[in-house]
């Protein structure tokens, strides 16, 4: 269980920029969370509403926009999902495929400032 | 009037300062010629028995340390002590993987110039330590015999991360009646293509190929530094 320390990072990533905005708080964080970075939705958004107390995020919201697995599949030459997880093969045409273009983003991709 | 929020675009991985320490520790070490290895697994997969033989059948020919994590003692390093290799731990307290500043504050004062393999243990969890590049050339990952066979199938991201999988304790592998066709099939379901090895730190058994995967990747890391310069 390591989103705690995950949810802190967002934290301070979110409030040095709503400082370098000059905003006093943020209402929203919007996340991008892939599958294969390892960390699980549900434990983050718990961790969150712990790591924003009495911080510039203090009630705010974390909203997560997971995002699939994109691979190449070496026999199509295209960009493919994949069956799960557990099978990382193109969900066309079942070539395993090792290349993964996404799927590890734990990115923040945008922030709504409290003005 | 209250002003409506204003929506900012940002773009940042949320891991961005660990990653950053981890490139420039990746660049530490291959300025300095030394081949980083780190090593997860669940507790108990044999992670110190395995680094304790690697680094007695490797002292003789090169130069090589290791640094452990562990939740709380300092049992591992004590016992990886009796290779003669230098080793330091990482006591993570309440943290449950490395990241990248702690191997950073590990390293501080050492000369990595005098070494050719650095050893990096990581704290025995499948989970948490995926989400962490510690700036290392090679992440293997452990399996041991008695665990099961659909261990990746259970913590595909880890194995995902990795880039050999090892699988330990083959001297039980009969008595536990271990599947090996099974294991190998549900790495390559994870991660196809990975490299994967059989061994037993106690026998010796599989050791060798380990050794001969060291060297080779050392010579690559070493041509590939050589034709930079």
């Amino acid at each position: 269980m390591h989103e705690l320390s995950i949810a802190l990072s967002i934290v301070d990533l979110a409030c040095a920029e709503a400082e370098s905005h000059g905003a006093p708080g943020v209402e929203v964080v919007y996340l991008k969370l892939g599958p294969l970075s390892g960390v699980a939705k549900e434990a983050l958004l718990f961790s969150y509403e712990i790591a924003c107390q009495q911080t510039p995020l203090e009630g705010s919201k974390l909203l997560i926009e997971e995002v699939p697995i994109v691979v190449n599949c070496p026999l199509c030459r295209e960009r493919r999902s994949v069956q799960s997880m557990q099978s990382l093969c193109c969900a066309e045409c079942g070539t395993p495929t090792p290349e993964i273009l996404e799927g590890r983003e734990l990115m923040v991709t945008a922030l709504e400032l409290r003005l | 009037m209250t002003a409506e929020p204003r929506l900012v675009e940002v773009r940042k991985n949320v891991l961005k300062h660990n990653d950053v320490l981890a490139r420039a520790l990746r660049e530490r070490f291959r300025e300095a010629g030394v081949v980083a290895i780190s090593l997860v697994s669940s507790p108990g997969s044999g992670k110190t028995a395995f680094l304790e033989k690697t680094l007695t059948l490797l002292q003789s020919r090169y130069r090589v340390a290791a640094l452990v994590g562990d939740l709380a003692t300092e049992n591992d390093a004590v016992r990886l002590a009796r290779s003669q290799a230098p080793v330091k731990q990482i006591i993570t307290g309440t943290v449950c993987h490395l990241e990248a500043a702690m191997v950073q504050e590990a390293l501080d004062g050492w000369d990595l110039h005098h070494l050719d393999f650095l050893f990096i243990e990581n704290v025995g969890n499948l989970v948490c330590p995926s989400s962490y590049d510690l700036g290392e050339d090679l992440r293997l990952v452990l399996l041991s015999v008695t665990e099961g066979e659909d261990k990746p199938l259970k913590y595909p991201t880890i194995f995902n991360s990795a880039d050999v999988a090892v699988i330990t304790k083959s001297d039980l592998a009969a008595a536990v009646e271990f599947d090996e066709t099974a294991a190998r099939r549900n790495i390559q379901a994870v991660r196809p293509g990975m490299r994967v090895l059989k061994l037993s730190a106690k026998t010796g058994e599989g050791m060798p190929l380990f050794v001969e995967l060291l060297q080779e990747h050392r010579l690559r890391t070493r041509s590939a530094a050589a034709v930079r310069i």
